[in-house]
């Protein structure tokens, strides 16, 4: 089996290791680094509930080899709120609109919105509804998930000039 | 992220105390718990459907680097582990192995098991383990399941349960009769559940007690399971399950690969993982329906319902987690209509494919034949859909009163529904508005079902209990509740924390809910029937009485006052006329812990209750929902464009979770309409093994729904009424109803889910659809494997041993039921015992010959009478019971005793 030694910052703390080639990331991250909010529901690229943010882009964990993740910046959903007593906006939506039930899916859920909504450009409610396409609830039937996403861009648009 | 709400929180729409953890990766699966010095479990599996094992190699396996033990059939066997259904029964009259012995039964069938330092290991390991195979021919489907030989050994045919009548004399007669009689089969796919988090155990033994974190419905059942599999006395055994990343019936009770965990785990003395992938998910996991139907209805000219018949049959596969005939199907078939005689008959079949597990409203088929029937018929007969069920529904003013297959109904509100559930949906408007989208090309369909479905049952199956809360206000004025009820999305942390604080007077942000693990609260199936807010609500009310009454005794006791000036509101107990005396309720409560010689005499210190609820038998739930389509006549795509519900949940503690719960159920119908099916090839290999093949709804699938709650408060404490299955129940019909009517202008649409493209541009185009190709005559049926049982005849010889004690096991719909018998003969007459754990009771018959008949009245799970016709051939005894509108179970038995003398 092939080594190699990566250094990466998760969730803004610099971290490195030594991984086997075929380790993938989203193991890593559960295993290794104990980021169990990664949730593996399908390891191959369809549920997205293991979505993760690396270098400001979501990125499904289970189809990324760790050592591709050499000298990159990931985000888990832990890291993702201001602090331990607070909530990201998208996970705020998220609970005012009833948008889980099990949380199984939920953490991929929330990054790839938080991706989506991080940058400078906000993107419209039909880029957000589009970018679930992505991702398989079982629970909710998507209900409070569409209607966090139409809060989201509501304020979004609101917010704008 | 404060939750602090003021006044009653009943009713309310409160953000859920699950989701602060949830939301932000904190949840705890089962994948999430780790124990030092855990090993790695991944199964060995069978590439073929049905074969002999002709050698297995594991040496290489078990020398790589980093594997700890490779196990099978002969390591794990020597425990005697059993393999249980939901009730604690035997499966089948023959058991069922943990790991296969010298045969396979299906894809996938687990044969050993790799344990090793990780799971890349571990699965390295498992592929270089060396299976050889003598393959055999495969039974996949019901028509061939029903012509084989038998795939098991001890079986006498594919037949793994049946029920009901073929056909009932007097009930033909009403059919012939009927002025239309109306034939139809409806058949439902194979369904994997997937909830998006797999099956998953880690085991862990220190010295006599075992704890088991598994993704689970309920902590409780499990532990209660383990303790009957297991049948370990002395072991202490715990079950924790904190966050499980949905149910939805699939995770009722450990299987087969959650069993050989938990033995190699004792086994080997180390702690071991095992997290199923999404392809051991859906290539070897129980899965769910596969059904098929054909449907007779007999009808007058305008509609009204005269007689039914149902003959049903369900692909139980190899070892199924349910091997019963499914007598719910038939029981709610006609229940919520007047129909005036009905009948029914029912089979399970065996076949080389993955084992039929639950899922959400697993007797939804009646539901999906009855309404997509009425539909049929009522185009055919020309009369409105609407008016169709208007006619036959039970209402209000037609209760109480009993269906034909004795149900109790006292209130049932499914024509209520539909008329509210028309306030808000003009039918007449939808139809103008298909007329004129029909004059452009456009097809638009409006699709209706109404329906009933047991919830909250409790009392008349032995996992079906009451529910149990351990209640206390701490000396910190907190409320701790400790819950048999078990979430796997549900929110019974939120919903049981509303109910308590409604009727405790404190805040919903003061009472916590602990559920999860078996070592806390008391037994409860957890999720199963749509029960936990029906009975755990009410256990909550009945337990929060109780402390509210001793809150207010001590209270009276120690200000001096009436119990009557008392009053708790808001966490604060105010005194009437006197509110400079309140106090908190810490207050009163380090008084009641702290300083019981201040508390009235002989009372109890510290403020606790419990309270188990047993409710009433069954609560019903009643919708009715209507949803529009528009079916795209170039591709053949259905775009819903409209779905409204209109269910009576009776008294709703948080209508965002009572919401969820149905929006949740509509999406699954939608997919088992639409996109879902996992199936075979004609050599029993799976056709959907990933997230690309077995297609799940997206958002894009599922509309928004809109709600209407009709509200009648059940007979219940609290007036809670079940709403986990309804709608994956109603909304299959709905949708087909829906499709249906769009199409109508084209022909018929099969009853033949799933209404994929393909098959719909076949109504639409107006050629048959292609029938799958059978297997070609030349190909040999497969051997039989088992000689059938002899054939006992009847004769009138005298001097039969009859007298003395018998084993028996009588095979009821609920799997077979082991008893004691204790015969008595004198001359012709026959006194004797039936004796099983679920009691005790004398009955008399007449013996002629080595003939044996009797008789006798039965209350549970219905008042029944049963007729017992058996033949004794020297130790073996062989013969049926009637069991009334069930149809006819067979039973075995062999002598345990004689009795001489």
């Amino acid at each position: 089996m092939s080594e190699h030694k990566i250094e990466l910052s998760i969730n803004g703390r610099r971290q490195r290791a030594t991984v086997e080639g075929r380790m993938l990331l989203s193991d890593f991250l559960r295993v290794d680094a104990g980021y169990t909010g990664v949730h593996v529901g399908c390891e191959h690229g369809v549920c997205g509930a293991c979505t993760v943010i690396v270098d400001g882009l979501a990125v499904r964990s289970c189809l990324m080899l760790a050592v591709q993740a050499d000298r990159c910046k990931v985000t888990t959903v832990e890291g993702l709120a201001a602090d331990e007593n607070s909530l990201h906006p998208i996970q705020q939506a998220m609970r005012d609109e009833h948008a889980l039930q099990c949380g199984f899916c939920t953490p991929g859920v929330v990054m790839t919105l938080a991706a989506l909504t991080g940058g400078a450009e906000k993107p419209d409610a039909e880029t957000l509804l589009a970018s679930m396409s992505g991702h398989v609830c079982r629970c909710t039937g998507y209900q409070g998930i569409r209607r966090a996403i139409l809060k989201l861009a509501g304020e979004s648009e609101a917010k704008q000039p | 992220m404060t939750l602090h709400v003021d006044g009653a929180v009943i009713g309310r729409r409160l953000p859920r105390k699950e989701d602060a953890r949830l939301l932000t990766g904190r949840g705890t699966f089962v994948d999430d718990v780790v124990f030092p010095g855990m090993l790695h479990v991944a199964f060995v599996r069978s590439p073929i459907a049905r074969g002999r094992i002709r050698s297995l190699d594991i040496s290489t396996a078990r020398d790589l680097p980093g594997v700890l033990a490779v196990l099978t059939a002969t390591e794990i066997d020597r425990f005697n582990a059993k393999l249980l259904t939901f009730f604690f029964t035997p499966p089948a009259e023959f058991p069922f192995p943990l790991l296969a012995r010298d045969r396979v039964a299906h894809v996938g069938e687990p044969i050993a098991m790799v344990v090793a330092q990780d799971r890349y290991i571990a699965e390295d390991a498992a592929s270089l383990v060396t299976v050889e195979y003598e393959e055999e021919t495969p039974v996949v489907t019901i028509a061939e399941a029903m012509r084989a030989p038998p795939i098991h050994t001890g079986a006498d045919s594919n037949v793994g349960a049946v029920i009901g009548v073929e056909q009932d004399e007097d009930l033909e007669a009403a059919m012939a009769s009927a002025p239309y009689l109306l034939t139809r089969t409806v058949r439902h796919q194979r369904i994997a559940q997937s909830p998006m988090e797999t099956r998953g155990v880690v085991a862990s033994k220190q010295g006599d007690e075992l704890l088991v974190h598994i993704s689970c419905q309920s902590p409780h059942l499990v532990a209660r399971y383990l303790s009957h599999a297991l049948d370990q006395p002395h072991l202490s055994i715990r079950v924790i399950a904190k966050d499980v990343g949905g149910g939805f019936g699939f995770k009722n009770h450990p299987w087969r690969e959650e069993m050989s965990v938990i033995v190699g785990c004792m086994l080997l003395g180390r702690p071991l993982k095992w997290i199923e992938d999404r392809w051991e998910n859906l290539v070897a996991a129980c899965q769910a329906r596969e059904q098929e139907m054909t449907v007779r209805i007999g009808l007058d000219r305008d509609g009204k319902l005269l007689a039914s018949h149902s003959d049903y049959s369900l692909n139980s596969g190899a070892f199924p987690q349910v091997p019963d005939a499914n007598v719910a199907v038939h029981m709610f078939m006609w229940a919520a209509y007047k129909m005036p005689q009905c009948g029914f008959y029912s089979r399970a079949w065996y076949s080389n494919t993955a084992g039929l597990g639950a899922y959400r409203g697993p007797w939804g088929m009646e539901s999906l034949a009855r309404e997509t029937l009425l539909d049929v018929a009522a185009r055919e007969l020309g009369i409105d859909p609407v008016e169709i069920r208007r006619r036959n529904l039970i209402t209000k003013a037609d209760q109480p009163c009993t269906t034909p297959l004795g149900i109790p109904l006292e209130d049932i509100t499914p024509a209520e529904c539909l008329e509210k559930l028309l306030e808000k949906f003009d039918v007449t408007a939808f139809r103008a508005e298909q007329a004129a989208a029909r004059q452009e090309g456009r097809y638009l369909g409006l699709g209706i079902a109404a329906y009933i479905e047991p919830t909250g049952a409790a009392g008349s199956m032995a996992p079906m209990t009451g529910e149990f809360v351990q209640l206390r206000i701490e000396p910190t004025g907190t409320v701790t509740a400790l819950m048999s009820t078990h979430s796997q999305g549900h929110g019974t942390q939120s919903t049981m924390a509303q109910v308590i604080a409604d009727q405790l007077g404190v805040a919903y942000e003061d009472v916590q809910v602990f559920e999860g693990d078996s070592s806390r609260g008391g037994f409860g199936p957890g999720a199963a029937g749509s029960r936990q807010g029906v009975i755990g609500g009410g256990a909550c009310r009945r337990a929060a009485a109780l402390l509210k009454e001793k809150v207010v005794r001590v209270a009276a006791h120690i200000f001096n006052v009436s119990a009557e000036s008392i009053a708790i509101d808001n966490g604060i107990v105010h005194i009437a006329g006197a509110e400079k005396q309140a106090r908190s309720l810490r207050q009163i409560a380090e008084i009641a812990y702290g300083e019981p010689s201040r508390l009235p005499p002989g009372m109890e210190s510290g403020l606790e209750a419990q309270y188990r609820y047993d409710p009433p038998p069954v609560t019903y739930t009643s919708a009715a929902h209507a949803c529009v389509v528009e079916v795209d006549v170039d591709t053949g795509f259905v775009k819903i464009r409209r779905w409204l519900s209109c269910e009576d949940c009776g008294t709703i503690i948080n209508p965002a979770v009572v919401e969820g719960q149905i929006a949740g159920g509509l999406a699954q119908a939608i997919g088992a309409v639409l996109l879902e099916e996992t199936g075979y090839d004609d050599r029993g290999n799976p056709l959907a093994v990933t997230y690309k093949d077995y297609l799940l709804p997206s958002i894009a699938d599922v509309p928004d729904f809109e709600y209407l709650h009709a509200c009648t408060p059940s007979q219940s404490e609290g007036g809670f009424r079940g709403v986990g299955e309804g709608g994956a129940i109603i909304g299959p019909p709905t949708l087909v109803n829906a499709i249906a009517d769009a199409l109508a202008p084209f022909g018929e649409v099969p009853l033949d889910l799933p209404l994929t493209p393909p098959k719909l541009l076949a109504v639409i185009e107006g050629r048959p659809l292609a029938k799958p190709a059978e297997k070609p005559a030349t190909q040999p049926m497969p051997e039989p494997i088992a000689s059938p049982a002899e054939e006992v005849t009847p004769h009138r010889e005298a001097g039969v041993l009859v007298d003395g004690s018998w084993k028996m096991v009588l095979a009821t719909p609920m799997g077979p039921q082991p008893m004691t018998g204790h015969f008595e003969t004198q001359g012709g007459v026959l006194k004797g015992t039936l004796a099983s754990d679920q009691g005790s009771q004398d009955f008399e018959g007449t013996v002629t010959g080595n003939l044996l008949k009797w008789e006798m009245k039965v209350t549970k799970p219905m008042p029944l009478t049963l007729k017992y016709e058996l033949l004794i051939d020297g130790d073996t005894l062989f013969g049926k019971a009637k069991l009334g509108i069930f149809g006819t179970a067979k039973v075995t038995g062999q002598r345990a005793s004689t009795t001489t003398g």
